[in-house]
């Protein structure tokens, strides 16, 4: 599905990735992780298009991304941070996007129920709460079938019910066949979610394991502490 | 693709309560100008005073603003299946006519209303303004593309509307004054020829073919070229100002890192 070879990103004499490399398999939860400033959101936002690599290639589905921007049309991005136009109502934003993106399935009034955003439906983005937002950031990433979903940090500032429904929403359009790519610093949702975890440190791939492998190898309680006792000890085997 | 997003981006543009004083602002600076002038030349003498000042000030600043704060959601479109020239072209009209058209009504409704201004004059100024307005926006674009840091993008921007609408009229004061001894026309056409403000006053000055009123570049101006092709000439070097600076912001916003 996603095929990332050698990418370079330097911003000034800051490395942010330093040739990575990895494929991502269709139909599967991949999380990435690391500390603040591994190069994860840096990453995403190089597959998106919104930042220019230095050197390296990526592929989707077999086709090298250059400066072209229909692509796009395959990946539903729900960004860390959701700001939208301020004096646009919420009914307005989701039928902007609903409008640039012309596909004819769209699953936005499900979403809207789901999430309970219709009491907000009249209102300007600007008096919405974080946690209102997010919710509409949510409705515009997965209104259509995509079959790759970018999602960085997509529960934050989100309430348990809703973050809640979101997982479960994530892992419905996962069993239908996107793939998703998923970055969290919320390890129990990474340990909940994931198939696979990349680890990111320094702007180079750490360690790629199997969520369920990493902890049975590190005999870790879970995600969060197996990753600490990797970092420290390396796998045991 | 471009109307689909430029209908959204003017429809965020014109609810903005800035755009409304603005409109508002003009419309009563005009009708006061209008009642307290004693003659109508007068009043398009002062108004052009305001005009050349706030048009460009209050388009670097609502410029500036607005692209800082349109960062995010640039990031969620771009993330869509559109070209970034596309998105630039409908940010950039998004943001610029809304202001030249609260100008436009804000001046042209007491002017057209209440006077018997000559339409060529009244045409001019209105052309005059529409300029600057995109001129400044493109500044202000330029700016907040080149700067990650709203300080200073904003600073920058703000520096160079200084610069054009005070600074630059100062200095060639100082350059008459000290290398008056020579003969200085061309020196000075090409002087204020680089500057959009100045471009515009003189563009107006030579419609209202009042020595008096047209200060030493008009003047100068009114000699070298003669009152129609001095419009002209003024005109396609504030059209050459307006694409230069879209150019600019266009080749920038199309190799930003978001």
């Amino acid at each position: 599905m996603i095929k990332i070879n050698q990418i370079v990103k330097k911003y000034g004499k800051v490395t942010a990735l330093d040739g990575i490399s990895f494929e991502l398999q269709s139909g599967k939860i991949f999380a990435i992780a690391g500390p603040n400033g591994s190069g994860k959101s840096t990453l995403v936002k190089i597959i998106l298009g919104l930042v220019k690599n230095d050197s390296g290639e990526i592929y989707i589905n077999e086709e090298k991304l250059n400066s072209h921007y229909q692509y796009r049309k395959n990946i539903g991005y729900l960004p860390q941070i959701g700001r939208y136009p301020e004096n646009l109502t919420v009914k307005e934003v989701i039928s902007m996007i609903k409008d640039i993106g012309d596909e004819d399935e769209s699953y936005e009034s499900d979403l809207i129920d789901e999430f309970d955003l219709k009491e907000h439906f009249d209102k300007e983005v600007r008096t919405l709460s974080g946690g209102t937002k997010q919710k509409l950031g949510i409705i515009l990433a997965f209104m259509f079938k995509k079959q790759l979903l970018i999602l960085d940090e997509p529960t934050s500032g989100l309430d348990p019910i809703s973050a809640g429904k979101l997982k479960k929403l994530i892992k419905h359009r996962n069993s239908q066949g996107s793939t998703v790519l998923l970055i969290s610093h919320i390890m129990s949702e990474v340990e909940e979610l994931a198939d696979e975890i990349i680890y990111f440190l320094n702007g180079r791939i750490s360690f790629r394991e199997s969520v369920s492998n990493l902890i049975l190898k590190t005999g870790g309680k879970n995600l969060e502490n197996s990753i600490a006792l990797f970092i420290k000890n390396g796998l045991n085997q | 693709m471009f109307l689909k997003l430029f209908k959204y981006s003017i429809r965020d543009v014109a609810r903005s309560k800035w755009l409304i004083f603005y409109g508002l602002f003009f419309f009563l600076l005009t009708e006061f100008l209008i009642w307290f002038s004693s003659d109508i030349s007068r009043a398009i003498v002062s108004l052009l005073n305001v005009i050349i000042i706030i048009i460009p000030l209050v388009s670097i600043i609502f410029g500036t603003i607005y692209t800082y704060n349109s960062r995010e959601f640039v990031e969620l479109l771009l993330s869509q299946p559109i070209s970034r020239a596309s998105l630039y072209d409908s940010i950039y009209l998004g943001l610029s006519l809304p202001l030249v058209a609260s100008f436009l009504i804000g001046t042209g409704t007491p002017l057209l209303i209440q006077t018997s201004i000559d339409p060529q004059i009244l045409l001019i100024i209105m052309i005059s303004g529409c300029a600057l307005s995109f001129i400044f926006v493109g500044i202000s674009f330029a700016m907040a593309l080149s700067f990650d840091d709203k300080v200073k993008g904003m600073g920058f921007a703000f520096i160079i509307w200084l610069g054009l609408s005070v600074i630059y009229d100062a200095l060639i004061l100082l350059f008459v004054w000290l290398f008056g001894d020579y003969p200085l026309e061309t020196a000075l056409i090409l002087l204020s020829s680089a500057n959009p403000i100045d471009l515009s006053r003189i563009m107006v000055m030579l419609k209202f073919d009042v020595a008096a009123l047209m200060g030493y570049t008009g003047a100068i101006f009114q000699r070298f070229f003669g009152g129609l092709t001095g419009i002209i000439y003024s005109l396609g070097l504030l059209l050459a100002w307006i694409l230069i600076l879209y150019y600019f912001g266009k080749r920038k916003f199309k190799n930003k890192n978001f």
